[in-house]
């Protein structure tokens, strides 16, 4: 039981980590498809820190310097986003597939690039960070982590940011109505880019929480297996509403823990379903809550459409 | 009077052919960078390699063969691209390409060998499969207002692990990979052995002594041109494809003349399925490679497909020359020096040019505006030149 509850938890920070960063971008306007590969690049950005960072370095250290790398990298790779969408009125979805591809791509490709430099004889996408890893845990031996209370903390300060102060607010106005935000002076553009690059921060921290729930080492090749587009549904599960969106994770990051310990579970393993049925689960209930969910949406209104001022 | 000529420039056929080679050129650079930035002594040679492919070798016959390889793996990349662009025309972004392909793959893989069917009612299986899997999409979309990007997505990992699942069935004991496409799984007392079913092979049509006796080539590709054209013609000449690109342009517009909205999207994304399962038929039924049961991503052929559709320019005619360029760059990758670079620098580039294609819209305007000024500053002139 206790197994079921950490991982759910851990899942449920990544979900509600990136799902928010969903929620501030479209909140701005721009539909975020690439949080997949903002992910990534989160990962990456962590993943290397705590391969590189000397093994003598004091634990608090390597966990915010790890946070911060994750949340760089991720803004980095969100202005990919920023600049095509907003400056060149790019079609939103489009950038996004690139940005998921690309993202998986290169980070294969940085990964393996330096696996052989160091050894010409491993050329393989996978980064180790075991002994940096356990910096990141509250108590030993289990995987409650310190990720969680930052995602809880970063949980309060979205709604805040969101509801109570003048930023959250105009942004929340880009998103609806662009041309009236405009018209009482608030600078669209810069909403905008501000709205992608928070989705960037969030998401990467989201990208390194996923790449160290219960695992010591990733591999790059894989990218993040959907996990972008799951935080997606639980942002529209949760009605683009950080404190909805938190109860959605949850209910999705229970779904995904069972998939690493059904077999703890007696009744569980008693139906004995294949394993591919709960690797499944969590996709299959993405789809059954999109199909009740997404009828009346509650989608930011102008979400999409890329901001002209000429236009009426 | 002289007759109006439109200049060259202001083509949207030499406009798009023109963006399509930017970004194919800043891709390649943008490639090439990072090559420089791995290694920079065998950078000049790594692009080269994957520029050239099947070039790389010297005898004339290994060329030859090896184009024949990449040809056979353009056939099903064409049809993935083939789907996505059918999708975009109605105005549906069908990233499930890639699930529908591993539909189609599961179908026909399991028919020939599970069932020991041939490969004509294998290929059938595997549109209809594709087929089901996209109106899954479809439905939701027009029914359920759900976003057809995220359920595709969705669809595209329950279709890898159901697949898997299916075809654990039909592997081989010793390895993860399923049996040869032309060998029937049947039960002997109680003991799995396996028949010869060479009929699950596609017709080769003679067209393999055109490249070195390479047995893989077929019947696919002469097929899967033909689609393409059928596509154009689908599309472009019939009631069918100016209703469904109406759909697409404005939803409620189409409407409003009395177009089944709803309808059209659901048999767009189930065309859209059947074109992406042919495709996996296309690949699997000339034996080439047989599935691995414990793969943990889809398969890349779906999302290739997303770079061929917009390279092309979104025109099925422009997607055979794209689909054969990234197929060849895919297979370029493979020529790298495993020691310093990795194959994935071709997928690398190949994002990247789907990347640069989301700037084509601006590429144009640019280039139109440019074209305007010129042009209003001509007359200008000209009426000055009479003034004086």
């Amino acid at each position: 039981m206790i197994l079921l509850i950490q991982y759910m938890l851990v899942f449920t920070s990544v979900l509600m980590l990136v799902a928010l960063g969903g929620c501030f971008s479209e909140h701005s306007g721009v539909i975020n498809i690439g949080l997949e590969g903002i992910m990534v690049f989160g990962a990456l950005g962590g993943a290397l820190m705590m391969k590189y960072l000397p093994a003598g370095t004091a634990g608090w250290l390597v966990f915010v310097v790890c946070v911060l790398a994750a949340m760089f990298m991720g803004i980095l790779y969100s202005l990919l986003l920023a600049v095509a969408a907003i400056d060149f009125k790019a079609d939103q979805t489009l950038v996004g597939t690139a940005m998921n591809l690309l993202g998986t791509a290169a980070a294969t490709v940085i990964v393996k690039a330096l696996n052989t430099a160091e050894n010409p004889n491993n050329p393989s996408s996978t980064i180790q960070y075991i002994a940096a890893k356990k910096n990141f845990l509250i108590v030993g031996g289990y995987e409650f982590n310190w990720f969680m209370p930052l995602a809880l903390v970063l949980l309060i300060l979205s709604y805040v940011i969101l509801y109570k102060t003048r930023f959250g607010l105009r942004l929340m106005a880009c998103g609806e109505h662009p041309q009236a935000a405009d018209s009482v002076g608030i600078n669209v553009r810069k909403m905008r880019y501000a709205g992608v690059m928070i989705s960037g921060l969030l998401g990467g921290l989201g990208g390194l929480v996923y790449i160290t729930a219960g695992v010591s080492e990733w591999k790059f090749e894989n990218g993040v297996a959907g996990f972008g587009f799951l935080a997606l549904a639980v942002m529209i599960f949760g009605g683009w509403k950080p404190t909805k969106i938190a109860l959605a994770a949850l209910l999705f990051g229970l779904f995904r823990s069972l998939s690493n310990v059904y077999t703890g579970f007696p009744l569980l393993n008693n139906l004995n379903l294949p394993s591919t049925v709960y690797n499944m689960l969590p996709y299959i209930i993405s789809l059954i809550v999109l199909i009740f969910f997404s009828a009346n949406s509650a989608a930011p209104k102008a979400e999409g459409i890329p901001y002209d001022k000429g236009s009426r | 009077m002289q007759k109006e000529r439109t200049p060259l420039l202001r083509k949207p056929s030499v406009q798009t052919l023109l963006a399509s080679l930017v970004c194919i050129l800043l891709g390649l650079l943008i490639g090439y960078i990072a090559l420089l930035i791995i290694n920079p002594a065998g950078a000049g040679q790594a692009i080269t390699a994957i520029v050239k492919n099947f070039w790389t070798y010297s005898k004339p016959a290994t060329q030859i063969k090896n184009l024949g390889m990449t040809l056979v793996k353009t056939a099903p990349l064409l049809m993935c691209s083939l789907s996505v662009l059918f999708a975009y025309k109605v105005g549906l972004f069908n990233i499930g390409a890639a699930g529908q392909y591993v539909a189609g793959a599961g179908a026909c893989i399991y028919c020939a060998i599970g069932l020991g069917w041939g490969w004509l009612p294998c290929m059938v299986m595997a549109i209809l499969a594709g087929a089901l899997v996209g109106s899954i999409s479809g439905v939701l979309k027009a029914y359920r207002n759900v976003n057809e990007v995220i359920s595709c997505i969705m669809l595209n990992w329950i279709t890898l692990y159901l697949v898997n699942t299916l075809l654990a069935n039909v592997k081989e004991p010793t390895s993860n990979y399923t049996y040869a496409i032309s060998k029937h799984l049947v039960m002997v007392d109680g003991a799995a052995t396996t028949v010869a079913n060479p009929g699950a092979i596609m017709p080769s049509l003679g067209l393999e002594k055109l490249f070195s006796n390479n047995k893989y080539v077929g019947l696919a590709l002469p097929l899967a041109v033909l689609l393409a054209i059928a596509v154009w013609v689908v599309l472009n000449k019939t009631r069918l494809g100016y209703e469904l690109r109406a759909t697409g342009l404005n939803k409620n517009a189409a409407k409003y003349c009395g177009m089944q909205d709803r309808k059209n999207i659901v048999l767009t994304m189930a065309i859209a399925g059947g074109l992406a399962g042919i495709g996996a038929a296309m690949l699997y039924l000339t034996g080439l490679q047989q599935w691995s049961v414990t793969q943990s991503s889809v398969p890349a052929m779906g999302f290739n497909g997303i770079a061929a559709a917009f390279l092309g320019g979104l025109n099925p005619i422009g997607t055979i020359v794209s689909s054969l360029f990234i197929q060849h760059i895919t297979d370029g990758g493979s020529f790298l020096d495993m020691r310093v670079y990795s194959a994935e620098i071709s997928d690398f580039i190949s994002s990247l040019i789907i990347y640069l294609c989301s700037f084509v819209l601006f590429f144009k305007t640019t280039l139109n505006k440019t074209l305007d000024r010129r042009e209003e500053k001509a007359i200008r002139m000209a009426k000055g030149g009479k003034a004086s």
